[in-house]
């Protein structure tokens, strides 16, 4: 069974339609890169799964329609809509014993054993933790709950580069184990390049590219090209040129590697080079982007 | 509907909202010194205890309503606007749940919490008035004798269940509120009201709104209790009139509407965002 598949899913606010119809499938223990620039509609489509919004045409989450049930949804799924969502006047033992309260399928000893290694204090309020602090006492408490789905949207937006690395070091080393399966959401592509086995970009509320990582490295290929080369190698219809400290990298689209091998040094492309490359590509600047 | 949800949710109402038990105990507090001075300065006189004791016990019950008030009116709101929605509605408790345990705080818990203060109070109330009788030598157990303090607290748990029905449609309406508007849910659940109050005085120079808004903050008085009861502390089972206030159809058509707003106010956790 599909773990998310979607067929024809749109959600319009008035007359701007924030997800224009979109096929997806997610099976079971992938994990999986949600990339889309600001206002592309990824939260949106999000929130349909999650149960938090309505929507036209066909969703399954393991099988449930989200808006029709989601408190039974939320025995299997679990989601960090955003950083900082937590209540500031919670304590981190009452966070605790509140989940466990609620939530059947929460394991209180594995969320205790993971704050221990923290500097968190059951006794604090959220109000008094720092940001990183937050995001860990929230993934603590998301990490304990025997899940399927764990769906991350900016879980680690507006944290530094340490608590993003243990977020995402903590999430593949103690949680995932090939059975569950994990969405993200995020900006900082290249961060979660190396942990997804399957990425989907979301550009103007549709679906621009739904690809295995297997097959993404398997497709494109970057060239650092030699100076005497460049002249083939535009010749050769890259998707994107950029410069780096003087040299010319082109960005190939399922090129014949035999043929573009010659021109320099291949290198594998970056999640982030290839989502600029294709929102670029599409003719415009996205929407909402800074200018 | 699950009781461990209604529990839980429950449980963090009071974890949010401390000044559910502290006003009670605070006005208590205040009450019983205002009452050990009162004593202090006046003649033994046990007969008369019932008046200080109903009193007390009425302004800490009234502390309650208002904590409550304002509690509804931020209940749905304070969660939007502070983004917290997001964590609850990640656990697997559905929008009714979380709004009825909301609506029972406000109905059930706070008045048990107001009632169980009062009593406290009127314990040490007890107390104070026979040490101080003892001390003037006017006996320590006339007090005891002078207070029936088992039917007076019988008294009380009725009275306050008929209010925790009759004012079910206040709370209500201010949890509908509190789960629409955007912002000022306070001018929200208020002007409307207002507004129908002035344009009736101008139009046509007449207050039904204002009788209304009246009769819904103190008409249960009238018909929960026998006519003539208000004007001395109830001590009598006998001045109970249950079958009157059940026979009202105020009361019922109050129930209708807080079903309504509760209704609606569910609909609302639903498809309201964040703010």
């Amino acid at each position: 069974m599909a773990c998310i598949e979607a067929r024809g899913l749109r959600k319009a606010f008035g007359e701007t339609a924030a997800v224009d119809g979109i096929d997806l499938r997610v099976e079971e223990g992938r994990i999986v890169g949600f990339l889309g620039p600001n206002g592309a509609g990824k939260t949106t489509a999000l929130k349909a799964m999650l149960g938090l919004t309505s929507y036209q045409g066909e969703l399954r989450v393991l099988g449930r329609d989200p808006w029709r049930e989601r408190e039974d949804l939320m025995l299997e799924v679990c989601f960090i809509a955003d950083v900082a969502v937590l209540p500031p006047w919670l304590r981190v033992a009452n966070a605790i014993d509140y989940v466990e309260g609620v939530h059947p399928r929460f394991d209180r000893a594995k969320a205790e054993a993971f704050l221990a290694r923290t500097t968190i204090k059951p006794s604090s309020r959220v109000r008094e933790l720092s940001k990183g602090m937050v995001a860990q006492l929230h993934l603590a408490l998301v990490m304990a709950i025997d899940a399927r789905l764990l769906v991350l949207d900016e879980p680690t937006l507006g944290l530094d580069i340490l608590y993003r690395k243990r977020f995402y070091d903590s999430l593949l080393n103690d949680y995932f184990d090939g059975r569950r399966t994990i969405v993200i959401a995020t900006h900082q592509v290249e961060e979660i390049q190396d942990i997804l086995t399957d990425v989907m970009f979301i550009h103007r509320g549709r679906i621009v590219l739904d690809t295995t990582m297997e097959a993404f490295e398997a497709r494109y290929v970057e060239v650092v090209v030699k100076p005497e080369a460049l002249e083939a190698a535009r010749a050769m219809a890259p998707l994107r040129e950029r410069q780096l400290l003087g040299r010319s990298l082109l960005l190939f689209d399922g090129a014949d590697r035999a043929r573009i091998a010659p021109l320099g040094e291949l290198r594998r492309p970056s999640l982030a080079d290839l989502f600029v490359a294709m929102i670029e590509g599409a003719g415009e600047r996205p929407r909402g982007a800074a200018a | 509907m699950k009781a461990r949800n209604l529990f839980w949710s429950v449980r963090r109402e009071t974890w949010e909202n401390r000044s559910l038990y502290i006003a009670p105990i605070a006005i208590a507090g205040l009450a019983l010194f205002g009452f050990v001075l009162h004593l202090g300065r006046g003649v033994a006189n046990a007969g008369v205890l019932p008046v200080p004791f109903g009193m007390a016990a009425s302004m800490v019950l009234v502390t309650g309503w208002v904590v409550g008030l304002f509690y509804a009116l931020d209940a749905l709101h304070g969660e939007r606007r502070d983004r917290s929605i997001l964590f609850w509605k990640s656990m697997p408790v559905s929008d009714a749940e979380a709004v009825i345990a909301k609506l029972a705080v406000a109905l059930v818990v706070i008045p048990a919490i107001a009632m169980a203060v009062a009593l406290a109070m009127q314990l040490l109330m007890l107390v104070a008035s026979s040490a101080i009788f003892a001390a003037k030598g006017a006996g320590a157990t006339a007090p005891l004798a002078g207070v029936p303090l088992p039917k007076m607290s019988l008294v009380m748990i009725y009275g306050v269940v008929a209010h925790s029905f009759w004012f079910a449609p206040i709370y209500a309406w201010l949890l509908l509120v509190s789960g629409w508007a955007r912002r000022a849910p306070f001018l929200w659940a208020f002007l409307p009201v207002f507004a129908l109050f002035a344009l009736e005085a101008i139009a046509f120079g007449s207050r039904h709104v204002l009788d209304f808004l009246k009769y819904r903050l103190v008409g249960a008085m009238g018909h929960a209790f026998a006519p003539g009861a208000l004007e001395r502390p109830i001590t009598e089972i006998s001045q109970l009139t249950p079958g009157t206030l059940l026979g009202t159809p105020g009361f019922w058509l109050g129930l209708v509407f807080a079903a309504l707003c509760i209704a609606a106010a569910i609909r609302l956790r639903r498809y309201r965002d964040p703010i």
